[in-house]
């Protein structure tokens, strides 16, 4: 007989919108078999195809149904340097789960029947830090202590080229422009979805293989690439993010009260600005808060914005206005659920048109026209087509854009060498993540579009295997 | 890196504190170009702050900072002894001021904005400008690096609110009388936003090339969250990465004006609460 699939508990939404705590609890150990005891052991796993990584989902379920969490663990290990933090933040509904064998088939999405795999990633993790599992770390080979390697951005993409170089005995050096490194984990993703100490664990771990960070550092202004290279640098890696919000330029957009998701998230998260005056960055908030977008990060935002209403005692909305309809919305379903769940309101087929002041030149109300959806568009979603004589609007005292994001220009702009494309992003020569420059490898969010974490993650193993091929060949970079 | 070898006070009026901090950044001092600023972090709970880069010592490895007393975390700041180190100092960000030889040139500072000129005032020097300094304070004391930028001027003005030094008005008076007499090449100007408005409504009737160095607000100051951000001819710029320098005649005053003015509620929040021991 089919089990039923194991949700991990969760906090209520009217007790978790009163702080920054982590929203979803971990497996316990009974749940854990529970779940991995529905998985089909396929002989073909299909899982494993979904993964931008490959891990050997198969084995690592087959682990823990063995009671064998250690193993488990390593397993993933192999494969993915941040099993507790993919575990939390992947959205699996589009990858793994999307392809597991209990899904119907042709589904944008996986649904509730397949195997939470996400969440038993998240519990092996979880187990590693509990039982402090980094601690003689058996997986790092003697390698080349001749070879220096520097990794410039610490967010998803550079993290895990660290720890795949660490793994090979490379030396290996992060150099990240803020005072904290995490990159996106750290100034995006808020605490309530990735707590910042599961965020310290897994990077205190890449510094016990080795890995030096450098913080307040940014190549470009502070050092130039050439500069490293006159440091001894061998070989380079650029996960520079996806660095410049995107407004939408529409009349109204720079009035005060008026956010880029990533500076509202910056914030709180990053700056802790949710503990004001404590800790000493302001962030406003306002009674009736609306954000722009259907992506993660509007989501965040949101959920962000209506944590901060309740922890100063305001009573107001949370408004998410979207384009198209819940169904193109990028974000994880999961996030979308709890969303609703808090209270967050959903508009969609929404197009903000102006944003309005009152005489006091404070934000006042947002003017939208209405959508329907067109024919799809190259991204294959259906394109929003505005309705004429459709304008309407909608009170808010605070805005928080979230639509996107652009190349950052910081270190591209300082190295003409380097080639860039039309939207400023690094263009890639080859199969391991190449650029222009020899030896200097780029991946994330900075060679192409917003991906996940998993598939900067990933790309930040094919650049390692690029660096780790390249310093074998005993070429020198450019 | 980042520790403070030396603080001096610079003037202390009411409540007005102007601190010059000395501090060991060799890879910063090696980069630093006049118009730069560096971000710091009083302490691991601070703000991150810009602060224009005064003076950049290469051989010595250090580079100076100016910081007024205006809120609570310039005050925060201004409590850091010799031998602390800042939590965080990154730098050297923004793009450098266009140094070149263009003539006859006015350079206003007010405020603490005559921080910001000093160094821009020195390379302009250098490349063999005409240099015509204008300093505007509130009161005599507050008129810091006088006698550095009177050594280097070829003509020297001052303003006081109160007439305690030069001229009793605004340095935007004496820009006035300046541009009325005489062709300047450029006007390069750094103070309150009102001033700086001020003196590009008055150039732009004489169609003098004027450059200002925005004081927005910023949180990363990389270019990351748009905080800055600033409608410069019709298009919209981030102060951190394409400035700080903007051609003055087409920044949106208004808009930094009231864009400048976000946080107010919570600063006032925060320094009623005070420095208290602890911090």
């Amino acid at each position: 007989m089919m089990q039923e699939p194991v949700r991990p508990l969760e906090r209520g939404a009217s007790e978790r919108i009163k702080d920054f705590e982590e929203v979803v609890f971990k497996y316990s150990e009974e749940e854990a078999l529970r779940e991995a005891n529905r998985c089909l052991q396929c002989k073909d796993p299909l899982c494993i195809k979904g993964c931008p990584v490959g891990i050997d989902i198969k084995k690592f379920i087959r682990h823990i149904r063995e009671k064998d969490y250690r193993g488990a663990y390593f397993e993933i290990r192999k494969k993915n340097n941040f099993p507790s933090i993919c575990g939390r933040v992947c959205p699996a509904e589009y990858q793994c789960r999307k392809t597991c064998v209990l899904n119907s088939q042709g589904a944008p999405f996986a649904s509730e029947k397949s195997i939470n795999i996400h969440f038993l990633e998240r519990f092996a993790g979880d187990y590693a830090m509990l039982n402090n599992l980094s601690s003689g770390i058996p997986e790092t080979r003697p390698g080349s202590k001749s070879f220096k390697v520097a990794v410039v951005g610490s967010g998803p993409a550079g993290l895990s080229v660290a720890g795949e170089l660490a793994r090979e005995g490379i030396k290996t050096v992060v150099f990240e422009a803020l005072h904290k490194a995490g990159g996106v984990l750290r100034y995006g993703i808020p605490p309530f979805r990735l707590p910042g100490e599961v965020l310290d664990y897994e990077i205190n771990y890449l510094k016990q293989m080795g890995v030096e960070f450098v913080l307040n550092c940014i190549i470009g202004k502070t050092k130039s690439l050439q500069d490293l290279k006159k440091e001894g640098f061998s070989a380079f890696f650029l996960g520079l993010g996806a660095g410049v919000p995107s407004f939408l330029g529409i009349k109204g957009e720079n009035l005060p009260n008026v956010y880029s998701a990533n500076e509202f998230l910056t914030r709180v998260n990053l700056m802790s600005a949710y503990r004001f005056p404590e800790y000493h960055t302001p962030v406003n908030i306002a009674e009736k808060v609306v954000v722009v977008g259907g992506g993660n990060t509007a989501v965040d935002a949101a959920r962000v914005a209506l944590r901060l209403q309740r922890l100063r005692g305001l009573k107001g909305r949370v408004s998410i206005l979207y384009r198209r309809t819940e169904k193109e919305m990028p974000a994880r379903r999961l996030e979308i659920e709890h969303a609703k769940e808090e209270g967050i309101e959903f508009k969609f087929l929404v197009q903000p048109e102006e944003l309005l002041a009152d005489s006091g030149n404070r934000l006042e109300k947002i003017k939208c026209l209405r959508c329907r959806l067109g024919e799809p568009d190259s991204s294959g979603r259906r394109r929003p087509v505005v309705i004429e004589n459709s304008a309407f609007s909608i009170e808010c005292g605070l805005a928080i854009i979230a639509i996107g994001l652009g190349a950052n220009r910081v270190l591209t702009s300082s190295e003409p060498a380097l080639e860039t494309n039309r939207r400023g992003e690094i263009t890639i020569k080859d199969n391991f993540l190449q650029s222009s420059l020899r030896g200097v490898f780029a991946g994330g969010d900075i060679v192409g579009g917003e991906g996940t974490v998993i598939e900067a993650m990933s790309m930040g193993k094919t650049a390692a295997a690029g660096i780790t091929r390249f310093l074998k060949s005993g070429s020198l970079p450019f | 890196m980042s520790k403070i070898l030396e603080k001096n006070i610079l003037s202390e009026y009411e409540c007005n504190r102007i601190t010059r901090f000395k501090v060991r950044a060799p890879q910063i001092a090696e980069k630093a170009r006049a118009g730069q600023f560096v971000v710091v972090m009083a302490d691991s709970r601070g703000e991150r702050i810009p602060l224009t880069i005064v003076d950049a010592k290469k051989e010595e490895g250090s580079i100076f900072l100016i910081v007024q007393e205006v809120g609570f975390t310039t005050s925060l700041l201004n409590r850091l002894k010799e031998g602390d180190s800042f939590h965080a100092l990154i730098g050297p960000l923004g793009k450098a001021s266009v140094i070149k030889k263009y003539g006859e040139a006015i350079i206003i500072g007010g405020g603490v904005g005559i921080a910001e000129i000093y160094p821009v005032a020195q390379a302009l020097k250098k490349k063999r400008n005409t240099l015509t300094v204008v300093l505007g304070a509130r009161t005599k004391k507050l008129l810091i690096l006088a006698e550095e930028l009177q050594k280097i001027s070829d003509e020297f003005y001052t303003a006081t609110d109160d007439g305690s030094c030069g001229e009793k008005g605004f340095t935007t008076d004496i820009l006035k009388k300046l541009i009325a007499g005489k062709h300047y090449d450029l006007v390069y100007v750094v103070g309150p936003i009102p001033m700086m408005k001020k003196a590009a409504e008055l150039t732009r009737k004489k169609d003098v090339k004027t450059i200002a160095s925005l004081n927005s607000l910023m949180v990363d100051a990389t270019g990351m969250c748009g905080c800055c951000r600033i409608t410069v001819g019709g298009e919209v710029k981030f102060t951190c990465i394409d400035g700080p320098d903007f051609d003055a005649h087409l920044i949106n005053w208004q808009e930094a004006e009231s864009r400048s003015s976000t946080y107010i509620e919570g600063e006032n929040h925060i320094c009623r609460l005070g420095l208290g021991e602890n911090r």
